[in-house]
């Protein structure tokens, strides 16, 4: 789950990381309040959960409250990449010297968080990892031990950061540490850490993500999530606990398991359609979870027609039988459905849905042939 | 031959009282795998299915009693980490952990706290393991499998099932058929199963089930080059996934420059892995 700028600031703050004096303002009135409280030039910068926010106009230096208000007002009013900016975060304005890149990760081959850290900072680290790979520096931490004082002076070292700097590098390194691993995030970057023209090592920017399977032991993370990020069919996909990702095509797919899920979109492409999603009914579903699948599924308007493909194991075809037919009547849909079931009452399920009009397949391949032929229009 | 899991198997279920742990430890027992205790804090004492297997208290005193060589793990996501520990602390040489949802900041310090242990772990997020007409761990569909050479290893859970009854449909038997799990930090890699196939006399083939996330993959293709005499057939799931979305599965997702299907398949094809463009193509891919 990612969090926005501003409350990763505010994490990062609670750390003792230095950050810009600023506030996060929802009314362009509001901003021109905080301008002139902060009575500096100031930052105003959209508060959306996607990259390159620069580059679409979002972040844009303001003189004066006035202007502050004016641009916030503009800012608000825009879409970046298909999101809504809903709040904009006023900030100090701050003169620069030098920018720094520092994050932690999770890094999945070494199965240890890693601090990485480039003198080239205020860039995408992709981009420095492309163009400058000697300029990153990489330093693993023992899980079990945390990160060593030594391993902060090691990077301050290597990224030729002078030793003025030191002490408050360390004290930043330290809190990020401890922002990452208190909070379960499976990031923690600040990108750029700045140094002032008065000398001063400052977080500009703060970008964190919290792991979702450990949100049960953070109460306070749940709150922070953004809607906007995901469609209104996703929001209501989790309330139900299934696993759902609106993709483009017209094929709408019900599978049980990521794994066979995934495979049932790639074999869709394989036979010539395009899967209109991604949905992991979980095991042993409900009938009551597969009806409410159904109906998101066919509430997208791209949907041409659907897939049904279950290997029963802990799931029951039965079962999964049942939810489609309970939820057939109130949806009174006319898309073409093709159903597989396979496994565990596979038989029942079949004999349910005998007499619903459906198209049934023996196999995967013939499932995806079917799909994809009921959308051709052609005959099945 | 097997790997893993076989007749000499002596298995501990932890949460063998849970809503999971009830129904798949009946399953195990059913299909024959030898049960020999549980492990539910605070039931010590009581029997599981009227008096066959024995409920403990603490992971210690169950394979003091009975002598558990194994241990499969059915406890919620909370408590999973404090109980591969447990079993570990214990020094029980394999570990199956079949729950999901596990931070994977816990599955680190697991990592680094095995790193100085001899005990194996698989998963979690993962399906088990099974060997046909031996033993099962966890809760792959036993009927769906018989006996043969091919090994299986998987990061996935349903599409390992259809790969398994695809073969079995096709008269193809199976050695060994191992779940590692989806999340982004596991015990055990597809190079660590590989590894215990290649040495396996009675493995001859291997198939492979990959998906997008992470570089296991292409980590397993170098081990292949490198290191197997046995030939390997692979699917990879997940091309049609879009960037920067978790499907599913915790470690399924594409991160801005890693994790693509292509780039997996192209490493295997070029360690000499065949690969089918989808689980029916897999039989035919296979050795005679």
């Amino acid at each position: 789950m990612k969090i926005h700028e501003y409350q990763s600031k505010m994490m990062f703050s609670r750390y003792g990381i230095p950050i810009p004096n600023g506030r996060v303002a929802s009314t362009a009135s509001e901003a021109r309040q905080i301008a002139e409280e902060l009575g500096v030039r100031v930052v105003v910068k959209a508060q959306v959960l996607v990259g390159e926010r620069g580059k679409a106009g979002g972040i844009r230096l303001a003189r004066t409250p006035k202007e502050a208000e004016e641009l916030a007002s503009i800012i608000l009013g825009m879409e970046i990449k298909g999101l809504p900016v809903r709040k904009v975060l006023i900030d100090e304005a701050i003169s620069i010297n030098k920018e720094i890149y520092l994050s932690i990760t999770n890094d999945r081959d070494a199965c240890q968080p890693v601090m990485i850290a480039s003198e080239a900072g205020g860039i995408d680290i992709e981009e420095v990892a492309t163009r400058m790979p000697e300029k990153i520096i990489k330093v693993f931490i023992d899980p079990l031990l945390g990160l060593h004082d030594y391993q902060a002076r090691d990077i301050a070292t290597s990224i030729d950061l002078p030793h003025v700097y030191w002490r408050s590098f360390s004290a930043i390194a330290r809190g990020l540490w401890r922002a990452f691993w208190e909070n379960d995030a499976t990031l923690a970057e600040i990108n750029p850490l700045v140094v002032t023209q008065d000398q001063k090592l400052v977080a500009l920017d703060g970008k964190v993500i919290l792991d979702d399977n450990a949100l049960f032991r953070h109460p306070d993370q749940v709150e922070m999530r953004d809607q906007d990020v995901d469609t209104p069919t996703e929001t209501t996909a989790r309330k139900y606990d299934l696993s759902y990702i609106k993709l483009n095509g017209e094929i709408g797919c019900i599978v049980n398991g990521a794994g066979l899920a995934m495979a049932t979109m790639d074999i869709i492409k394989l036979f010539g359609g395009e899967p209109a999603n991604f949905l992991d009914i979980g095991g042993g579903a409900s009938a009551d979870k597969v009806a409410a699948a159904f109906r998101l599924i066919v509430a997208d308007t791209n949907v041409k027609a659907v897939l049904v493909n279950i290997f029963g194991g802990i799931t029951r075809c039965d079962e999964v039988a049942r939810g489609i037919l309970s939820a057939l009547p109130e949806i009174k849909t006319t898309i073409p459905l093709v159903v597989r079931l396979t496994g565990t009452n596979a038989e029942e399920g079949l004999h349910l849905l005998a007499d619903a009009q459906m198209i049934t397949a023996e196999t995967l391949v013939e499932a995806a042939q079917k799909a994809t032929a009921a959308v051709k229009g052609g005959m099945v | 031959m097997s790997i893993l899991v076989n007749k000499s198997t002596r298995l501990l279920v932890q949460g063998i009282t849970g809503h999971e742990g009830l129904f798949h430890t009946a399953q195990m027992i059913e299909y024959g795998t030898n049960v020999v205790a549980g492990v539910t804090p605070g039931k010590g004492g009581d029997w599981f299915l009227a008096g066959k297997v024995p409920i403990f208290d603490t992971v210690r005193v169950a394979v003091e009693a009975t002598g558990a060589n194994t241990s499969v793990i059915f406890v919620p996501a909370r408590h999973a980490a404090d109980a591969i520990f447990e079993a570990a602390e214990v020094g029980i040489p394999l570990i199956f952990c079949i729950t999901e949802g596990v931070p994977v900041q816990e599955m680190m310090q697991v990592r680094a706290f095995l790193g100085q242990r001899s005990t194996r772990l698989i998963g979690p997020n993962c399906p088990g393991a099974l060997t046909p007409e031996e033993a099962k761990i966890g809760i792959i569909p036993g009927n769906i499998a018989m006996p043969g050479n091919i090994g299986i290893v998987s990061r996935s859970g349903t599409l390992t099932y259809e790969i398994l009854y695809t073969l079995t449909r096709a008269g193809k038997g199976t050695s060994t058929c191992v779940g590692i799990g989806g999340d982004p930090v596991s015990g055990s890699t597809f190079i660590d199963i590989l590894g215990l196939f290649e040495a396996d006399p009675h493995t001859e083939q291997v198939v492979l089930i990959g998906e997008i996330g992470g570089s296991e993959e292409e980590r397993a293709a170098d081990f292949i080059d490198r290191e197997m005499t046995k030939p390997v057939v692979a699917f990879i799931a997940g091309q049609t996934a879009p960037v920067g979305k978790r499907m599913g599965h915790a470690g399924a997702i594409i991160e801005t420059s890693s994790g693509l299907a292509g780039a997996k398949i192209k490493a295997l094809q070029a360690a000499g892995v065949r690969i089918a463009h989808h689980p029916e193509e897999i039989p035919d891919l296979l050795v005679r």
